[in-house]
């Protein structure tokens, strides 16, 4: 009763959410609703026993979701001083989402604790993996039997990062212009910097 | 099978991988001035690879003993026979790489290590039997691939063939992924046996759609007509090294996957991807010999010197026997020789002041001021023509027997009939380089490790290579038994 309750609370809410991530007119109110809507998805991931996929979702996603928060906000000329003018009159609004994340918290937990949906009986290859807790059948297939693979897309990774900086990352030339020595410009006196001359009538100055 | 099974088994590509770890810490530290040291070091490192898989090579009694971790990766006689050659091309284009960059002050530490780890990734590729380790491998190098193309970051051609070979690249990986994606679908494994098995008992139109797009991801990464547009571009733009790499070594790795993909989890389904094989081998050999007549640029025209080459590569291919698969480790060897020599001679053409000379204007009266060189261009290019006394010829003859023996007689006929427009170009060669009146300035002398790579990759071409026919028909008819031991 309770999971069927929870799954259709975090499936509207999943719906809702990703529904207002299109529709906010402010880019950083779509983020928030964006992170909304990964956590009601962790919640139903938590529904049909996939805990682990949950704590991704919430971990990669939400992570990744907040340096997207970051540069909307860094590159976006936003107005914070407008975004704040509202606050009074939007706090029953943030009360109410607040209740409604706390519900949810109550409730995910409640439909944990009464045991998963059963979605079917697993058969074939999937079966006695599924028989441990998730966590621990993703970690056995990904460090034993495929262990080879795993090193071999790390090593990806490292060509990678290797390649972007090798392509990008130069070194500034010692006298170049755009480096300011500070120390030397402290030194400068106005008898280095400054030449008198007096030029005749009619011709130019020779530098 | 226990891990350290597995580990002595993968051990080319481990001892590889840290090595490249190690170097990257050198190069890090040492910057430009250790970058000399560490390209000696990474030549030896493949050296040392490649006696390792040679040795692995001995050992191997058919595919079925060199399984590692779990028939992920097998080290049989086809990938150990591959990865020899493939390390072997790196070393050797690695050996006439430094002076080139160092001439225009562009040569870091970071450029033998990207070269390991690309090494590693073809490694992987040719001796993979799941489709996910050949996608690691494939991906591996091809990365390592895109930054060594655009190396010389401050040249524009270079910085627009090391996006141009990202994009299509990129293109190419995900065409390759979505065909492993439906196999994957259709049979409920990725391993090679497995898709194998399932495609017997039942092989679906989706399935066929799955080996169609594997196919054809897999001839764009071994530049076959209609997948070769990006070659030209890319062999051009590239550094003259980078180029001489990427017509070597990585044309073996994608042609020894291709190879294994085809006699392995497509081996029954034959009469599926012949037909796709043929039409490529034939394209590629008449779209190669034409499109080079009209080039000036040498690198150009060596560029599709290959996709011809590749053509009569396929040719073995298309016969699907042992013998096919022979003849085509056989030309792929040859190949590697002819065109590592062919680029170190493009790379030894320098005017006094240290350009490169790439067109055929500039090496007009070559033969007056540089005999030599001119001669071995003359062997390399006669060599690649295919014409009898040079070892080219023999690449040719035995994948032309082995489409004969596979009642491929038109195949062979055509095959024949096109190769002799190629010879065209080649010519082209000798008349510029021996009758026409000398133009530009050609630097006189040229460092010691490009003629001793040029005089190896000679003697092999030369009539002198057919003291190899025996051992390299050995060789090879043992890799290709490795896949009839797997059937």
């Amino acid at each position: 009763m309770i999971q069927t309750l929870a799954f259709y609370l975090f499936a509207a809410l999943v719906i809702a959410s990703a529904v207002m991530v299109i529709m906010a007119r402010n880019p950083v109110h779509s983020v928030l609703w964006l992170i909304l809507a990964f956590f009601n998805a962790a919640g139903l991931m938590v529904l049909v026993g996939a805990e682990f996929i949950a704590a991704l979702m919430v971990i990669v996603y939400v992570g990744a979701v907040a340096v997207l928060f970051l540069f909307v906000v860094m590159m976006l000329d936003i107005d914070f001083a407008e975004l704040r003018a509202g606050f009074i009159k939007n706090f029953p609004l943030g009360i109410a989402i607040a209740l409604v994340l706390l519900a949810e918290l109550v409730l995910g937990i409640g439909a944990y604790q009464a045991g998963t949906l059963e979605l079917g009986v697993p058969s074939g290859a999937a079966a006695p993996l599924l028989g441990d807790s998730n966590t621990a059948s993703i970690g056995a297939i990904l460090y034993r039997d495929y262990i080879f693979l795993f090193e071999g897309a790390g090593i990806i990774l490292l060509v990678a990062m290797i390649g972007a900086i090798v392509l990008t990352h130069r070194k500034r030339p010692a006298g170049s212009r755009s480096q300011q020595d500070i120390g030397k410009q402290n030194r400068r006196n106005p008898n280095e910097a400054t030449v008198m001359k007096q030029p005749q009538v009619g011709e130019g100055v020779e530098l | 099978m226990s891990y350290a099974t597995s580990l002595y088994l993968t051990g080319a590509e481990i001892g590889l991988s840290l090595a490249g770890l190690v170097f990257l810490l050198v190069a890090a530290w040492g910057g430009p001035r250790s970058a000399r040291m560490l390209t000696s070091l990474t030549v030896t490192a493949l050296i040392v690879a490649a006696i390792f898989s040679a040795q692995l090579f001995e050992q191997a009694t058919g595919e079925v003993a060199g399984r590692a971790f779990g028939d992920l990766y097998r080290a049989g006689a086809f990938g150990s026979f591959a990865k020899i050659l493939i390390y072997l091309a790196a070393a050797a284009v690695l050996v006439v790489t430094p002076s080139f960059f160092e001439q225009r002050g562009a040569y870091r530490g970071e450029y033998p290590v990207l070269m390991l780890f690309n090494a590693v990734g073809m490694g992987m590729m040719v001796s993979a039997t799941d489709l996910m380790t050949l996608y690691i491998g494939l991906e591996m190098s091809s990365i390592a691939s895109y930054v060594l193309a655009s190396f010389l970051r401050n040249d524009d051609r270079s910085a627009e063939a090391g996006l141009k070979y990202f994009v299509l690249g990129a293109l190419a990986s995900g065409i390759i992924l979505y065909g492993v994606s439906l196999v994957y679908g259709f049979t409920g494994t990725t391993n090679y046996e497995g898709v194998r098995a399932a495609f017997a008992a039942d092989f679906a139109t989706g399935a066929l759609f799955g080996v169609v797009f594997v196919l054809a991801g897999l001839a764009f990464k071994v530049s076959a007509v209609p997948f070769h547009m990006w070659t030209p571009d890319v062999y051009e733009g590239a550094p003259t090294p980078v180029t001489a790499f990427f017509a070597s070594a990585p044309k073996v790795a994608a042609m020894g996957m291709l190879v294994r993909m085809a006699m392995d989890p497509f081996a029954g389904e034959v009469d599926s991807w012949r037909q796709i094989v043929i039409f490529a081998a034939l394209a590629s050999i008449v779209v190669g010999a034409l499109g080079a007549i009209g080039q000036q640029n040498l690198k150009r025209l060596l560029a599709y010197s290959s996709i011809n080459n590749v053509g009569f590569i396929l040719i073995g291919l298309a016969a699907a026997t042992p013998s096919g698969i022979s003849g085509v480790m056989t030309y792929l060897a040859i190949y590697a020789a002819m065109v590592v020599g062919s680029f170190t001679a493009l790379l030894m053409l320098r005017d006094p002041e240290g350009n490169n000379l790439e067109t055929f204007a500039d090496i007009s009266g070559l033969s007056t001021r540089r005999p030599a060189l001119a001669w071995s261009l003359l062997a390399l290019m006669f060599s690649l023509a295919g014409i009898p006394p040079l070892f080219g010829f023999w690449g040719k003859f035995v994948v032309f027997q082995a489409a004969v023996q596979a009642d491929l007689v038109a195949l062979a006929a055509i095959g024949i009939a096109a190769s002799v427009i190629g010879a065209f170009y080649y010519i082209k060669f000798i008349k510029v380089m021996f009758f026409d009146e000398p133009v530009r300035e050609v630097e006189a002398t040229s460092p010691m490790s490009h003629w001793v790579v040029l005089a190896i990759c000679v003697a092999i071409i030369s009539p002198l290579g057919y003291l190899l026919t025996i051992p390299l028909g050995e060789w090879t008819a043992q890799a290709a038994a490795s896949f009839v031991a797997a059937m």
